[in-house]
């Protein structure tokens, strides 16, 4: 098996930037618009330019964006889906709900016993 | 590690191995208490198909035939695309108890990655929907030329 503790950092790479407000915003924002500059992201974000390239340069860090060549200023940022979808490995393996299906399996049994038991008790007496 | 593999779970259940049997691997069955309806191709390499009526779709990939004991498929991820190559695979097994079955069902693969996904997730620049789109223009300009 490929080795699990890096897939588990990309995760918690995934989860560290999604626990923080504004790193929400701007991943959702670059998601729904596509590549944008940090001004981009300025001017449709409540938040300083400053606190938007921090945020970027982290997110960068992270492999969830990534910087598109251009010239400093002009250097757009895009979503990179990746990370998200091992995130979403981790998220599927704790939705996973066996509990609750199995229970529904024992129902179905229960039912259709009751509709035609099996005569397992017959077999028994006669011996 | 916190990133599970690996689910498991044991159930005793008042009922032979050859109803559970058939509850696990009956178009019927499946339909019955997994899905809202089911088909199912039952030998490995068969496919079988769940769907629910809210419109909800899981396919199968069967694996393990072994009547009445062990029956194992494989599906996709939930929340992963649909093309994504990463699957579970589940795998129920049957022991008969005095009073009926025990039944166990253990799914894994959670945190795998196979080679290609695993570039695309650390060192990949060409996925998104510009790189797709950029491609669908060379295209377009390509056959329009």
């Amino acid at each position: 098996m490929p080795s699990g503790p890096d897939i588990e950092a990309v995760a918690e790479d995934v989860f560290a930037a999604l626990a923080d407000p504004t790193r929400r915003g701007i991943l959702a924002e670059l998601a729904a618009n596509g590549p944008a500059t940090a001004t981009d992201l300025a001017g449709r974000l409540p938040i300083t330019r400053q606190a938007i390239a921090k945020h970027l340069a982290l997110l960068a860090e992270a492999g969830l964006v990534a910087a598109e060549p251009g010239e400093r200023r002009r250097i757009r940022y895009r979503l990179r889906s990746a990370p998200m979808q091992v995130a979403q490995q981790y998220l599927a393996a704790l939705a996973r709900d066996w509990d609750r299906q199995l229970g529904a399996l024992q129902d179905h049994l229960n039912a259709a016993a009751a509709a035609q038991p099996i005569p397992r008790e017959q077999g028994r007496n006669r011996s | 590690m916190g990133f599970p593999d690996r689910i498991e779970r044991t159930v005793e259940l008042a009922h032979p191995p050859a109803r559970v049997w058939a509850a696990l691997t009956t178009a019927e069955g499946l339909g019955a208490w997994f899905g809202d309806a089911a088909s199912i191709d039952l030998r490995p390499g068969g496919v079988a198909e769940m769907t629910w009526t809210g419109g909800d779709k899981a396919s199968m990939r069967i694996e393990r035939v072994d009547e009445p004991t062990v029956f194992g498929f494989t599906w996709g991820i939930n929340g992963l695309p649909d093309d994504d190559p990463r699957r579970t695979y589940v795998e129920f097994t049957l022991v008969p108890t005095g009073s009926g079955t025990r039944l166990t069902v253990v799914e894994s693969g959670f945190a795998q990655l196979p080679e290609d996904a695993y570039r695309m997730a650390f060192d990949g620049n060409t996925d998104g929907w510009a790189h797709e789109l950029g491609e669908l223009v060379e295209y377009l300009d390509a056959i329009g030329a």
